[in-house]
Protein backbone atom coordinates (compact mmCIF):
# COMPACT_ATOMS: atom_id res chain seq x y z
CA UNK A 1 0.00 0.00 0.00
CA UNK A 2 1.40 3.11 -1.17
CA UNK A 3 0.67 6.50 1.24
CA UNK A 4 -1.94 7.68 -0.12
CA UNK A 5 -4.12 4.46 0.21
CA UNK A 6 -3.12 4.02 4.14
CA UNK A 7 -4.33 7.96 4.79
CA UNK A 8 -7.38 6.65 2.79
CA UNK A 9 -7.87 3.71 5.14
CA UNK A 10 -6.98 6.01 8.39
CA UNK A 11 -9.61 8.41 7.36
CA UNK A 12 -12.27 5.24 6.92
CA UNK A 13 -11.70 3.94 10.35
CA UNK A 14 -12.22 7.45 11.83
CA UNK A 15 -15.12 8.04 9.79
CA UNK A 16 -16.24 4.44 10.87
CA UNK A 17 -15.46 5.45 14.34
CA UNK A 18 -17.17 8.72 15.06
CA UNK A 19 -20.45 7.19 13.58
CA UNK A 20 -20.34 4.18 16.13
CA UNK A 21 -19.64 6.78 19.03
CA UNK A 22 -22.26 8.77 17.64
CA UNK A 23 -24.88 5.92 17.12
CA UNK A 24 -24.14 4.38 20.39
CA UNK A 25 -24.96 7.81 22.13
CA UNK A 26 -28.41 8.93 20.39
CA UNK A 27 -29.22 4.67 20.86
CA UNK A 28 -31.97 5.23 23.37
CA UNK A 29 -33.41 8.85 22.29
CA UNK A 30 -33.36 6.38 18.87
CA UNK A 31 -34.85 4.12 20.76
CA UNK A 32 -37.29 6.29 22.38
CA UNK A 33 -38.85 7.53 18.98
CA UNK A 34 -39.05 4.11 17.91
CA UNK A 35 -41.15 2.93 20.79
CA UNK A 36 -43.66 5.54 20.30
CA UNK A 37 -45.00 4.23 17.38
CA UNK A 38 -45.34 0.50 18.93
CA UNK A 39 -48.25 -1.00 20.79
CA UNK A 40 -47.90 -0.88 24.02
CA UNK A 41 -47.35 -4.16 25.01
CA UNK A 42 -44.24 -4.57 22.68
CA UNK A 43 -42.39 -1.59 24.04
CA UNK A 44 -40.64 -3.19 26.56
CA UNK A 45 -40.08 -6.31 24.86
CA UNK A 46 -38.51 -5.14 21.85
CA UNK A 47 -34.36 -3.81 22.08
CA UNK A 48 -34.39 -2.82 18.22
CA UNK A 49 -35.27 0.82 17.19
CA UNK A 50 -37.77 -0.19 14.31
CA UNK A 51 -41.18 -0.91 15.20
CA UNK A 52 -42.09 -4.15 14.17
CA UNK A 53 -45.96 -3.08 14.25
CA UNK A 54 -46.06 0.60 13.70
CA UNK A 55 -49.10 2.50 15.38
CA UNK A 56 -50.19 5.91 15.79
CA UNK A 57 -52.12 4.95 18.73
CA UNK A 58 -49.78 6.01 21.43
CA UNK A 59 -49.88 9.78 19.65
CA UNK A 60 -53.88 9.45 19.16
CA UNK A 61 -54.18 8.75 23.18
CA UNK A 62 -51.51 10.66 24.29
CA UNK A 63 -52.80 14.12 22.65
CA UNK A 64 -55.80 13.70 24.17
CA UNK A 65 -54.27 13.97 27.25
CA UNK A 66 -55.30 13.54 31.31
CA UNK A 67 -59.12 14.14 32.30
CA UNK A 68 -60.09 16.98 30.52
CA UNK A 69 -57.23 18.83 29.63
CA UNK A 70 -55.37 17.96 26.16
CA UNK A 71 -52.08 18.16 25.13
CA UNK A 72 -52.81 20.80 22.80
CA UNK A 73 -53.75 22.89 25.86
CA UNK A 74 -49.85 21.67 27.42
CA UNK A 75 -48.13 22.89 24.02
CA UNK A 76 -50.12 26.49 23.64
CA UNK A 77 -48.93 27.45 27.29
CA UNK A 78 -45.49 26.14 26.75
CA UNK A 79 -45.53 28.03 23.38
CA UNK A 80 -47.56 31.62 24.88
CA UNK A 81 -44.80 31.48 27.66
CA UNK A 82 -41.54 30.99 26.04
CA UNK A 83 -42.57 33.10 23.09
CA UNK A 84 -43.16 35.82 25.25
CA UNK A 85 -40.00 35.31 27.80
CA UNK A 86 -37.93 35.18 24.42
CA UNK A 87 -39.24 38.50 23.01
CA UNK A 88 -38.77 39.71 25.97
CA UNK A 89 -35.10 39.18 27.09
CA UNK A 90 -33.87 40.04 23.34
CA UNK A 91 -35.80 43.44 23.97
CA UNK A 92 -34.51 44.24 27.61
CA UNK A 93 -31.49 42.56 28.14
CA UNK A 94 -30.24 44.12 24.54
CA UNK A 95 -31.44 47.53 26.15
CA UNK A 96 -29.42 47.13 29.51
CA UNK A 97 -26.28 45.75 27.30
CA UNK A 98 -26.58 48.47 24.85
CA UNK A 99 -26.44 50.45 28.02
CA UNK A 100 -23.33 48.78 29.20
CA UNK A 101 -21.29 48.07 25.92
CA UNK A 102 -21.55 51.66 24.81
CA UNK A 103 -22.89 54.48 26.81
CA UNK A 104 -20.91 56.77 29.41
CA UNK A 105 -22.25 57.37 33.01
CA UNK A 106 -21.71 57.49 36.46
CA UNK A 107 -21.25 54.28 38.55
CA UNK A 108 -21.08 51.93 35.01
CA UNK A 109 -18.53 50.33 36.86
CA UNK A 110 -20.01 49.07 39.77
CA UNK A 111 -23.65 48.26 38.07
CA UNK A 112 -21.25 46.47 35.68
CA UNK A 113 -19.83 44.33 38.04
CA UNK A 114 -22.87 43.25 40.19
CA UNK A 115 -24.82 42.34 37.18
CA UNK A 116 -21.74 39.49 36.58
CA UNK A 117 -22.21 38.68 40.05
CA UNK A 118 -25.78 37.98 39.40
CA UNK A 119 -25.08 35.88 36.60
CA UNK A 120 -22.84 33.10 38.98
CA UNK A 121 -25.70 33.54 41.49
CA UNK A 122 -27.68 30.18 42.68
CA UNK A 123 -31.47 31.45 41.62
CA UNK A 124 -32.45 29.87 44.96
CA UNK A 125 -31.55 32.57 46.96
CA UNK A 126 -33.90 34.53 45.46
CA UNK A 127 -36.71 31.63 44.70
CA UNK A 128 -38.73 31.22 48.41
CA UNK A 129 -39.15 35.58 48.64
CA UNK A 130 -40.03 35.73 45.04
CA UNK A 131 -42.34 33.03 45.69
CA UNK A 132 -44.24 34.60 48.83
CA UNK A 133 -43.78 37.77 46.50
CA UNK A 134 -45.62 36.46 43.11
CA UNK A 135 -48.12 34.75 45.83
CA UNK A 136 -48.95 38.10 47.76
CA UNK A 137 -50.09 39.64 44.19
CA UNK A 138 -52.27 36.67 43.39
CA UNK A 139 -49.88 35.84 40.69
CA UNK A 140 -49.73 31.57 41.41
CA UNK A 141 -50.95 29.35 38.85
CA UNK A 142 -50.76 32.10 36.52
CA UNK A 143 -47.47 32.57 33.34
CA UNK A 144 -46.90 35.85 34.97
CA UNK A 145 -43.85 34.63 37.61
CA UNK A 146 -42.36 33.01 34.96
CA UNK A 147 -42.47 35.35 31.68
CA UNK A 148 -42.51 39.22 34.00
CA UNK A 149 -38.96 38.70 35.97
CA UNK A 150 -37.89 38.77 31.61
CA UNK A 151 -39.02 42.37 31.22
CA UNK A 152 -36.36 43.19 33.90
CA UNK A 153 -33.68 41.65 32.40
CA UNK A 154 -32.71 38.90 34.90
CA UNK A 155 -31.18 36.65 33.14
CA UNK A 156 -27.79 38.18 33.02
CA UNK A 157 -26.62 35.47 30.81
CA UNK A 158 -28.20 37.21 27.62
CA UNK A 159 -26.71 40.79 28.54
CA UNK A 160 -23.23 39.89 28.91
CA UNK A 161 -23.74 37.84 25.75
CA UNK A 162 -24.89 40.92 24.01
CA UNK A 163 -22.68 43.49 26.13
CA UNK A 164 -19.85 41.13 24.59
CA UNK A 165 -21.06 41.16 20.41
CA UNK A 166 -21.64 44.68 20.62
CA UNK A 167 -18.06 45.47 22.16
CA UNK A 168 -17.07 43.75 18.94
CA UNK A 169 -19.01 46.16 16.95
CA UNK A 170 -16.71 49.19 15.33
CA UNK A 171 -17.53 52.69 17.02
CA UNK A 172 -16.96 54.46 14.53
CA UNK A 173 -20.59 54.47 13.07
CA UNK A 174 -22.33 55.55 16.15
CA UNK A 175 -19.62 58.05 16.94
CA UNK A 176 -20.47 59.73 13.53
CA UNK A 177 -24.19 59.28 14.61
CA UNK A 178 -23.67 61.12 17.53
CA UNK A 179 -21.76 64.21 15.69
CA UNK A 180 -24.73 63.90 12.70
CA UNK A 181 -27.19 64.38 15.79
CA UNK A 182 -28.34 61.14 16.29
CA UNK A 183 -29.70 60.56 19.93
CA UNK A 184 -29.26 57.96 21.79
CA UNK A 185 -32.38 55.69 21.75
CA UNK A 186 -31.79 56.73 17.89
CA UNK A 187 -28.15 55.14 17.90
CA UNK A 188 -29.48 51.83 19.54
CA UNK A 189 -32.49 51.41 16.98
CA UNK A 190 -31.56 52.66 14.21
CA UNK A 191 -27.46 51.02 14.30
CA UNK A 192 -27.14 49.02 17.16
CA UNK A 193 -29.78 46.52 17.07
CA UNK A 194 -29.77 45.63 13.19
CA UNK A 195 -26.03 45.19 13.87
CA UNK A 196 -27.19 42.57 16.84
CA UNK A 197 -29.07 40.43 14.94
CA UNK A 198 -27.30 37.21 15.15
CA UNK A 199 -26.50 37.77 18.98
CA UNK A 200 -30.68 38.80 18.93
CA UNK A 201 -30.90 35.34 17.67
CA UNK A 202 -28.69 33.40 19.63
CA UNK A 203 -30.93 35.16 22.40
CA UNK A 204 -34.27 34.34 21.31
CA UNK A 205 -33.04 30.91 20.28
CA UNK A 206 -31.30 30.20 24.11
CA UNK A 207 -34.47 31.72 26.13
CA UNK A 208 -36.62 29.94 24.18
CA UNK A 209 -35.30 26.62 24.89
CA UNK A 210 -33.97 27.39 28.41
CA UNK A 211 -38.07 28.11 29.31
CA UNK A 212 -39.02 25.20 27.50
CA UNK A 213 -36.98 23.22 30.10
CA UNK A 214 -37.20 25.55 33.14
CA UNK A 215 -39.23 22.69 35.21
CA UNK A 216 -38.12 23.98 38.56
CA UNK A 217 -40.39 27.33 38.16
CA UNK A 218 -43.45 25.76 36.41
CA UNK A 219 -44.00 23.22 39.19
CA UNK A 220 -43.51 25.83 41.89
CA UNK A 221 -45.76 28.57 39.75
CA UNK A 222 -48.60 26.19 37.94
CA UNK A 223 -51.06 24.65 39.78
CA UNK A 224 -54.02 23.58 37.88
CA UNK A 225 -54.07 21.01 34.74
CA UNK A 226 -55.03 23.77 32.29
CA UNK A 227 -52.18 26.21 32.77
CA UNK A 228 -49.70 23.51 32.78
CA UNK A 229 -46.82 23.22 30.40
CA UNK A 230 -45.20 20.78 28.11
CA UNK A 231 -43.25 19.17 30.62
CA UNK A 232 -45.39 19.56 33.08
CA UNK A 233 -47.77 17.19 31.02
CA UNK A 234 -45.56 14.72 30.49
CA UNK A 235 -44.93 14.67 34.53
CA UNK A 236 -48.30 14.31 35.07
CA UNK A 237 -48.35 11.30 33.20
CA UNK A 238 -46.02 9.86 34.59
CA UNK A 239 -47.59 10.06 37.71
CA UNK A 240 -51.12 8.92 36.95
CA UNK A 241 -49.77 6.25 34.81
CA UNK A 242 -49.63 2.67 35.21
CA UNK A 243 -47.70 0.41 32.86
CA UNK A 244 -50.07 1.02 29.76
CA UNK A 245 -49.61 4.27 29.48
CA UNK A 246 -45.78 4.56 28.54
CA UNK A 247 -46.66 4.21 24.86
CA UNK A 248 -48.86 7.71 24.90
CA UNK A 249 -45.86 8.82 27.46
CA UNK A 250 -42.97 8.70 24.98
CA UNK A 251 -45.50 9.38 22.09
CA UNK A 252 -45.53 12.94 24.03
CA UNK A 253 -42.29 13.21 25.04
CA UNK A 254 -41.23 12.77 21.28
CA UNK A 255 -43.17 16.08 20.10
CA UNK A 256 -41.91 17.60 23.43
CA UNK A 257 -38.70 17.18 21.56
CA UNK A 258 -39.60 18.60 18.41
CA UNK A 259 -39.51 22.65 18.98
CA UNK A 260 -35.64 22.14 19.94
CA UNK A 261 -34.46 19.88 17.67
CA UNK A 262 -36.15 22.19 14.60
CA UNK A 263 -34.83 24.56 15.98
CA UNK A 264 -30.96 23.40 16.27
CA UNK A 265 -30.96 22.39 12.90
CA UNK A 266 -32.34 25.49 11.10
CA UNK A 267 -30.31 27.29 13.23
CA UNK A 268 -27.16 25.81 14.36
CA UNK A 269 -24.55 28.73 13.95
CA UNK A 270 -25.73 30.66 16.47
CA UNK A 271 -25.72 27.74 19.01
CA UNK A 272 -22.51 27.62 18.04
CA UNK A 273 -22.28 31.23 18.74
CA UNK A 274 -23.89 31.30 22.25
CA UNK A 275 -21.82 28.72 23.54
CA UNK A 276 -18.65 29.63 22.47
CA UNK A 277 -19.15 33.03 23.45
CA UNK A 278 -19.89 32.26 27.00
CA UNK A 279 -19.97 28.74 27.68
CA UNK A 280 -22.12 29.12 30.49
CA UNK A 281 -24.84 26.60 31.37
CA UNK A 282 -25.62 23.47 30.26
CA UNK B 1 -18.92 75.51 34.46
CA UNK B 2 -22.53 75.30 35.81
CA UNK B 3 -23.81 74.75 32.00
CA UNK B 4 -21.68 71.48 31.77
CA UNK B 5 -22.03 70.27 34.93
CA UNK B 6 -25.72 70.34 34.14
CA UNK B 7 -25.26 68.92 30.40
CA UNK B 8 -23.50 65.85 32.50
CA UNK B 9 -26.38 65.61 34.49
CA UNK B 10 -27.95 64.94 31.36
CA UNK B 11 -25.83 62.40 29.87
CA UNK B 12 -26.23 60.49 33.04
CA UNK B 13 -29.89 60.83 33.16
CA UNK B 14 -30.31 59.83 29.47
CA UNK B 15 -28.09 57.08 30.29
CA UNK B 16 -29.90 55.75 32.99
CA UNK B 17 -32.73 55.87 31.06
CA UNK B 18 -31.51 52.64 29.42
CA UNK B 19 -30.60 50.76 32.67
CA UNK B 20 -33.82 51.70 34.30
CA UNK B 21 -35.63 47.96 33.20
CA UNK B 22 -32.26 46.23 34.94
CA UNK B 23 -32.33 48.47 37.80
CA UNK B 24 -35.64 47.80 38.75
CA UNK B 25 -35.29 43.60 38.34
CA UNK B 26 -31.90 43.87 40.51
CA UNK B 27 -33.55 45.99 43.23
CA UNK B 28 -36.48 44.17 43.28
CA UNK B 29 -36.23 40.67 41.99
CA UNK B 30 -32.23 40.04 42.91
CA UNK B 31 -31.43 42.00 45.42
CA UNK B 32 -34.63 42.51 47.75
CA UNK B 33 -35.17 38.80 47.67
CA UNK B 34 -31.56 38.06 48.55
CA UNK B 35 -31.80 40.24 51.95
CA UNK B 36 -35.47 39.18 52.96
CA UNK B 37 -34.07 35.39 52.22
CA UNK B 38 -31.34 35.85 54.36
CA UNK B 39 -33.46 37.19 56.88
CA UNK B 40 -35.69 33.96 56.75
CA UNK B 41 -32.91 32.17 57.42
CA UNK B 42 -32.94 33.67 60.86
CA UNK B 43 -36.60 32.55 61.41
CA UNK B 44 -39.37 29.72 61.46
CA UNK B 45 -41.55 30.21 58.80
CA UNK B 46 -44.32 28.49 56.97
CA UNK B 47 -45.86 31.54 54.83
CA UNK B 48 -49.19 31.44 56.49
CA UNK B 49 -48.48 33.01 59.61
CA UNK B 50 -45.48 35.90 60.38
CA UNK B 51 -41.92 34.58 60.30
CA UNK B 52 -40.52 34.08 63.84
CA UNK B 53 -37.01 34.83 64.44
CA UNK B 54 -34.82 32.02 65.88
CA UNK B 55 -31.42 33.30 65.81
CA UNK B 56 -29.09 30.71 64.09
CA UNK B 57 -31.15 27.82 64.89
CA UNK B 58 -31.81 26.77 61.19
CA UNK B 59 -28.09 26.92 60.56
CA UNK B 60 -27.37 24.58 64.08
CA UNK B 61 -29.83 21.99 62.75
CA UNK B 62 -28.31 21.16 59.62
CA UNK B 63 -24.73 21.22 60.77
CA UNK B 64 -24.68 20.33 64.68
CA UNK B 65 -28.43 19.92 65.64
CA UNK B 66 -29.76 22.02 68.83
CA UNK B 67 -31.08 21.66 72.66
CA UNK B 68 -34.36 20.60 70.94
CA UNK B 69 -33.83 19.58 68.06
CA UNK B 70 -31.36 16.65 66.64
CA UNK B 71 -28.78 17.28 63.60
CA UNK B 72 -30.71 16.88 60.01
CA UNK B 73 -29.27 13.99 58.84
CA UNK B 74 -30.68 14.34 55.41
CA UNK B 75 -29.29 17.62 54.74
CA UNK B 76 -25.86 16.18 55.42
CA UNK B 77 -27.04 13.29 53.19
CA UNK B 78 -28.28 15.92 50.41
CA UNK B 79 -24.92 17.38 50.83
CA UNK B 80 -23.06 14.18 50.37
CA UNK B 81 -24.92 13.24 47.48
CA UNK B 82 -24.93 16.20 45.96
CA UNK B 83 -20.74 16.89 46.43
CA UNK B 84 -20.45 13.16 44.75
CA UNK B 85 -22.67 14.03 41.73
CA UNK B 86 -20.79 17.35 41.25
CA UNK B 87 -17.70 16.02 41.41
CA UNK B 88 -17.55 12.91 39.78
CA UNK B 89 -20.08 13.99 36.92
CA UNK B 90 -17.98 17.21 36.08
CA UNK B 91 -14.51 16.10 35.51
CA UNK B 92 -15.94 12.36 33.62
CA UNK B 93 -17.95 15.04 31.34
CA UNK B 94 -14.74 17.24 30.61
CA UNK B 95 -12.26 14.52 29.92
CA UNK B 96 -14.97 13.37 27.57
CA UNK B 97 -16.00 16.51 25.63
CA UNK B 98 -12.36 17.09 25.32
CA UNK B 99 -11.53 13.54 23.84
CA UNK B 100 -14.50 13.98 21.57
CA UNK B 101 -13.81 17.82 20.80
CA UNK B 102 -10.31 16.21 19.71
CA UNK B 103 -11.84 13.75 17.41
CA UNK B 104 -14.32 16.81 16.16
CA UNK B 105 -11.25 18.69 15.04
CA UNK B 106 -10.08 16.51 12.26
CA UNK B 107 -10.50 17.68 9.14
CA UNK B 108 -13.26 15.48 7.60
CA UNK B 109 -15.73 16.00 5.12
CA UNK B 110 -18.89 15.28 7.13
CA UNK B 111 -17.35 17.05 10.51
CA UNK B 112 -20.08 19.22 10.26
CA UNK B 113 -23.06 17.00 10.50
CA UNK B 114 -20.86 15.04 13.40
CA UNK B 115 -20.70 18.07 15.43
CA UNK B 116 -24.13 18.56 15.58
CA UNK B 117 -24.88 15.04 16.13
CA UNK B 118 -22.52 15.02 19.14
CA UNK B 119 -24.62 18.38 20.48
CA UNK B 120 -27.98 16.24 20.56
CA UNK B 121 -27.51 15.15 23.54
CA UNK B 122 -27.03 18.12 25.20
CA UNK B 123 -29.57 19.98 23.61
CA UNK B 124 -32.27 17.46 24.56
CA UNK B 125 -31.12 15.94 27.88
CA UNK B 126 -32.26 18.88 30.40
CA UNK B 127 -35.87 18.00 29.13
CA UNK B 128 -38.24 16.33 31.16
CA UNK B 129 -38.94 14.13 28.01
CA UNK B 130 -35.21 12.55 28.61
CA UNK B 131 -35.53 12.40 32.27
CA UNK B 132 -38.63 10.45 31.70
CA UNK B 133 -36.81 8.45 29.33
CA UNK B 134 -33.90 7.53 31.54
CA UNK B 135 -36.27 6.70 34.11
CA UNK B 136 -37.51 3.57 31.41
CA UNK B 137 -33.71 2.61 30.45
CA UNK B 138 -32.64 1.94 33.95
CA UNK B 139 -35.72 0.28 35.37
CA UNK B 140 -35.74 -3.48 36.16
CA UNK B 141 -37.10 -4.51 33.44
CA UNK B 142 -35.50 -1.50 31.28
CA UNK B 143 -34.18 -1.16 28.01
CA UNK B 144 -30.77 -1.74 29.22
CA UNK B 145 -31.42 -4.80 31.18
CA UNK B 146 -33.69 -6.17 28.29
CA UNK B 147 -29.91 -5.37 26.19
CA UNK B 148 -28.07 -7.17 29.02
CA UNK B 149 -31.13 -10.19 28.97
CA UNK B 150 -31.64 -11.05 25.81
CA UNK B 151 -28.26 -10.00 23.88
CA UNK B 152 -25.41 -11.29 26.54
CA UNK B 153 -28.21 -13.72 28.30
CA UNK B 154 -27.36 -12.17 32.00
CA UNK B 155 -29.66 -12.67 34.89
CA UNK B 156 -29.95 -11.43 38.06
CA UNK B 157 -29.72 -7.83 37.21
CA UNK B 158 -30.24 -4.98 39.56
CA UNK B 159 -32.90 -2.11 38.72
CA UNK B 160 -30.56 0.80 38.66
CA UNK B 161 -32.64 3.48 39.00
CA UNK B 162 -34.49 1.48 42.39
CA UNK B 163 -31.32 0.51 43.89
CA UNK B 164 -29.76 2.81 46.26
CA UNK B 165 -25.91 1.97 45.00
CA UNK B 166 -26.68 2.61 41.52
CA UNK B 167 -29.59 5.20 41.12
CA UNK B 168 -27.22 8.11 41.76
CA UNK B 169 -24.64 6.81 38.87
CA UNK B 170 -27.92 6.94 36.59
CA UNK B 171 -28.24 10.17 37.23
CA UNK B 172 -24.34 10.99 37.03
CA UNK B 173 -24.51 9.24 33.82
CA UNK B 174 -27.05 11.53 32.34
CA UNK B 175 -25.02 14.53 33.27
CA UNK B 176 -21.77 13.25 31.15
CA UNK B 177 -23.88 12.29 28.53
CA UNK B 178 -24.84 15.97 28.10
CA UNK B 179 -20.82 17.09 27.26
CA UNK B 180 -21.87 19.33 24.27
CA UNK B 181 -21.40 22.82 25.72
CA UNK B 182 -17.96 22.03 26.79
CA UNK B 183 -17.17 20.17 23.61
CA UNK B 184 -17.64 23.09 21.15
CA UNK B 185 -15.60 25.04 24.06
CA UNK B 186 -13.14 23.34 24.04
CA UNK B 187 -13.25 22.65 19.86
CA UNK B 188 -12.91 26.31 19.55
CA UNK B 189 -9.69 26.86 22.17
CA UNK B 190 -8.21 23.68 19.78
CA UNK B 191 -8.78 26.09 16.66
CA UNK B 192 -6.90 28.90 18.55
CA UNK B 193 -3.75 26.47 18.74
CA UNK B 194 -1.09 27.57 16.26
CA UNK B 195 -0.39 24.59 13.58
CA UNK B 196 3.22 25.33 13.86
CA UNK B 197 3.53 24.34 17.71
CA UNK B 198 3.09 20.49 16.27
CA UNK B 199 5.09 20.77 13.22
CA UNK B 200 7.82 22.10 15.18
CA UNK B 201 7.30 19.05 17.73
CA UNK B 202 6.85 16.81 15.18
CA UNK B 203 10.37 17.67 13.67
CA UNK B 204 12.00 16.93 17.58
CA UNK B 205 10.20 13.96 17.38
CA UNK B 206 7.73 14.05 19.80
CA UNK B 207 4.51 11.77 19.26
CA UNK B 208 0.95 12.39 19.56
CA UNK B 209 0.85 11.54 23.67
CA UNK B 210 3.81 13.49 24.19
CA UNK B 211 2.13 16.70 22.51
CA UNK B 212 -1.03 16.01 23.87
CA UNK B 213 0.38 16.74 26.89
CA UNK B 214 2.95 19.46 26.13
CA UNK B 215 1.15 21.78 24.11
CA UNK B 216 -2.72 21.07 23.63
CA UNK B 217 -3.35 20.15 27.35
CA UNK B 218 -1.05 23.46 28.72
CA UNK B 219 -2.61 25.73 25.58
CA UNK B 220 -6.30 24.44 26.49
CA UNK B 221 -6.19 25.25 30.61
CA UNK B 222 -7.40 28.43 30.94
CA UNK B 223 -10.50 27.04 29.08
CA UNK B 224 -10.40 23.37 30.75
CA UNK B 225 -10.60 25.57 34.22
CA UNK B 226 -13.18 27.87 32.90
CA UNK B 227 -15.42 24.85 31.81
CA UNK B 228 -14.86 23.16 35.14
CA UNK B 229 -15.92 26.17 37.15
CA UNK B 230 -18.99 26.94 35.29
CA UNK B 231 -19.71 23.17 35.23
CA UNK B 232 -19.93 22.71 38.44
CA UNK B 233 -22.01 26.22 39.44
CA UNK B 234 -24.53 24.36 37.40
CA UNK B 235 -23.94 20.86 38.60
CA UNK B 236 -24.48 22.22 41.82
CA UNK B 237 -27.65 23.54 41.14
CA UNK B 238 -29.42 20.45 38.91
CA UNK B 239 -32.73 19.66 40.06
CA UNK B 240 -35.24 18.27 37.05
CA UNK B 241 -33.46 15.51 35.90
CA UNK B 242 -33.10 13.79 40.10
CA UNK B 243 -36.74 15.20 40.67
CA UNK B 244 -38.06 13.15 37.48
CA UNK B 245 -36.14 10.02 38.02
CA UNK B 246 -36.71 9.54 41.48
CA UNK B 247 -40.46 10.73 41.26
CA UNK B 248 -39.65 13.63 43.48
CA UNK B 249 -38.71 11.71 46.35
CA UNK B 250 -34.83 11.77 46.02
CA UNK B 251 -35.30 8.14 46.21
CA UNK B 252 -34.54 5.23 46.58
CA UNK B 253 -33.43 5.91 50.45
CA UNK B 254 -32.33 9.65 49.57
CA UNK B 255 -29.65 7.93 47.19
CA UNK B 256 -30.69 10.76 44.79
CA UNK B 257 -31.94 13.57 46.92
CA UNK B 258 -29.78 16.55 45.48
CA UNK B 259 -29.17 19.50 47.29
CA UNK B 260 -32.15 21.64 45.49
CA UNK B 261 -34.46 18.93 45.58
CA UNK B 262 -33.91 19.05 49.58
CA UNK B 263 -34.95 22.34 49.37
CA UNK B 264 -37.30 21.97 47.30
CA UNK B 265 -39.06 19.40 49.50
CA UNK B 266 -38.57 20.96 52.45
CA UNK B 267 -39.66 24.77 51.21
CA UNK B 268 -42.44 23.78 49.41
CA UNK B 269 -43.31 20.05 50.45
CA UNK B 270 -43.28 20.69 54.07
CA UNK B 271 -43.36 24.82 54.11
CA UNK B 272 -40.51 25.43 56.31
CA UNK B 273 -39.32 28.13 54.29
CA UNK B 274 -36.81 29.53 57.12
CA UNK B 275 -35.05 26.47 56.83
CA UNK B 276 -35.03 26.22 53.02
CA UNK B 277 -33.75 30.18 52.82
CA UNK B 278 -30.88 29.21 54.91
CA UNK B 279 -30.22 25.98 52.47
CA UNK B 280 -30.17 28.25 50.14
CA UNK B 281 -27.75 30.66 51.57
CA UNK B 282 -25.27 27.81 52.48
CA UNK B 283 -25.30 26.73 48.83
CA UNK B 284 -24.41 30.45 47.92
CA UNK B 285 -21.95 29.87 50.11
CA UNK B 286 -20.60 26.60 49.10
CA UNK B 287 -20.38 27.64 45.36
CA UNK B 288 -18.44 30.87 46.09
CA UNK B 289 -16.29 29.65 48.23
CA UNK B 290 -15.62 26.66 45.77
CA UNK B 291 -15.17 29.42 42.61
CA UNK B 292 -12.97 31.08 45.12
CA UNK B 293 -10.52 27.82 45.66
CA UNK B 294 -10.72 27.32 41.67
CA UNK B 295 -9.59 30.85 40.88
CA UNK B 296 -6.75 30.88 43.63
CA UNK B 297 -5.44 27.40 42.62
CA UNK B 298 -5.92 28.32 38.77
CA UNK B 299 -2.61 30.42 39.16
CA UNK B 300 -0.65 27.46 39.16
CA UNK B 301 -2.57 24.90 37.24
CA UNK B 302 -3.66 27.18 34.72
CA UNK B 303 -0.98 28.96 32.01
CA UNK B 304 -1.58 32.07 29.81
CA UNK B 305 0.07 32.06 26.96
CA UNK B 306 2.18 35.14 25.63
CA UNK B 307 -0.57 35.58 23.20
CA UNK B 308 -3.26 36.78 25.79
Amino acid sequence: MNRKQTDLAKRLVLNLFIIALALGMLYPILWLLGASFKPSNRIFTEVSIWPSVATLDNYREGWRGIGIVGFDTFFKNSFVICILSALANAIFCSLTAFAFARLKFKGKNLWFALMMITLMLPSHVTTIPRYIMFRRMGWINTFLPIVVPKFFATDAFFIFLLVQFIRGLPRDIDESATIDGCSKFGIYTRIIMPLTVPALITTLLFSFLWTWDDFFNQLLYLTSPNKYTVPMGLRLFLDSSGMSSWGPMFAMSVLSLIPAFILFFSLQKYFVRGIATTGIKG
Amino acid sequence: MNLSKKRRLQENLGSYMFLVPWLIGFFLLTLYPMGYSLYLSFTRFNIRTPPQWIGLNNYLVMFKGTETLSRDERFLNSMWVTFRFVFISVPVKLVFALVVAMLMNKKLRLIGLYRALYYIPTLLGGSVAIAVLWRRLFASDGLLNMILHTIFGLTNLPAWISNPTYALYTLILLAVWQFGSPMIIFLAGLQQIPREYYEASAVDGAGPIRQFFAITLPSLSPIIFFNFVMQMISAFQSFTQAFIVSGGSGGPLDSTMFYSLYLYIKGFGFSEMGYASAMAWVLLIIIAVLTAISFKSSGTLVSYGSGE
